[in-house]
């Protein structure tokens, strides 16, 4: 899924700092799953704001809506009856959310309550971490399903740098490095061998390199599946 | 045991401290109250395990967002005690509202025509 932070609360006051009636906007997606965009945590922010509000001696009404998805049209289309009835909408989903709304609804202002972090995982609860980098390429298969792209600060592809050392990244000593993890589970396969052909040049057009990406599925804009 | 606390003080009940939840609290500042205080079972004799381990940990993240907002964080607390511990319910409520007295009323008022 794609993993969030919710931004300080400062930060979304400030941004609002002159409205006086806002919509807080949820989704349901991903930022429901990672605890950062759904009802619970809108209305959360709902109240904050409106106690910070109050103590400063100017209220603001805030009211609340949780889109199915802020990533689909019909939905974002959802709120089209309410949506002019604010100074502002403060979007708690992903960097699409607020763009696919702005693109929507192009008289009102759509402000990012959350900052979109990585495309990851829980592996605890409350604790998520990166394991796609996005690059449009996948190769996994090659490294024992573990990611060297997104998982290695350096995105190396043919083994560790010298800044591994007991398994620890040089940059962080709780970024674990991934290659030693990738040997390690190759050493325990006993495939070690296929890590020893050398792996070509990546080719990073499919990556954020060539520019923003489109994905086209004939079939489905035809509409005949 | 006829004991008395201050009639500043009103009681929510619920079944256990793990249902208060954050929007409670916040809901209970936002709508002018000076101070909320959650009393639940003594630690580790949850009825339901871990019901106040849980209260408490919102609490804290009540106080966190209070002090983000430049409002004391005091306002909100967290006391545990047993149901059989009545002359400690009443203390505490002493406690509370002594201490909110000391910090005051509330700087969350609404500016809205009653």
């Amino acid at each position: 899924m794609i993993v969030a932070d919710r931004k300080s609360l400062q930060e979304i006051l400030a941004m609002v700092k002159d409205n006086k009636k806002i919509l807080i906007a949820g989704c349901k997606g991903c930022v429901t799953v990672c605890n950062v965009g759904g009802l619970k945590e809108v209305e959360i922010l709902a109240s904050s704001m409106k106690i910070a509000r109050k103590k400063e001696g100017n209220d603001i009404d805030i009211d609340i809506h949780v889109l199915e998805r802020q990533c689909d049209t019909e939905y974002v289309a959802g709120i089209s009856d309410i949506v002019d009835d604010y100074d502002a909408v403060i979007s708690l989903a992903c960097g699409v959310g607020p763009q696919f709304l702005s693109e929507m609804y192009k008289d009102q202002t759509f402000y990012p309550g959350v900052n979109t972090t990585f495309f990851g995982g829980a592996t605890q609860h409350g604790v998520w971490e990166e394991r796609c980098a996005g690059c449009g390429t996948c190769a996994i298969h090659n490294f024992g399903g573990l990611c060297p792209v997104a998982r290695c600060a350096k995105s190396l592809l043919n083994g560790p740098c010298g800044g591994s050392s007991n398994g620890v990244c040089e940059i962080n000593k709780d970024t674990e490095c991934i290659w030693d993890s990738i040997v390690r589970k190759k050493m325990d396969a006993g495939q070690l061998e296929d890590l020893i052909g050398v792996k070509g040049i990546k080719d990073w057009r499919t990556a954020r390199d060539g520019g923003p990406r489109r994905s086209i599925r004939e079939e489905l804009v035809q509409g005949n599946i | 045991m006829r004991l008395s606390y201050p009639a500043d003080i009103k009681v929510i009940q619920v079944p256990c401290t793990g249902r208060v939840d954050i929007l409670h609290l916040l809901n209970a500042i936002e709508d002018g109250a000076d101070g909320v205080y959650v009393a639940g079972c003594l630690e580790g004799e949850c009825h339901y395990i871990e019901g106040n381990l849980k209260a408490r940990r919102k609490v804290e993240y009540v106080k966190k967002t209070l002090t983000e907002l430049g409002i004391e964080p005091e306002r909100v607390e967290m006391y545990n005690l047993s149901s059989a511990q009545g002359a400690r319910f009443a203390e505490i409520a002493i406690e509370v509202v002594d201490k909110i007295r000391e910090l005051g009323p509330t700087p969350v008022k609404s500016t809205h025509a009653a």
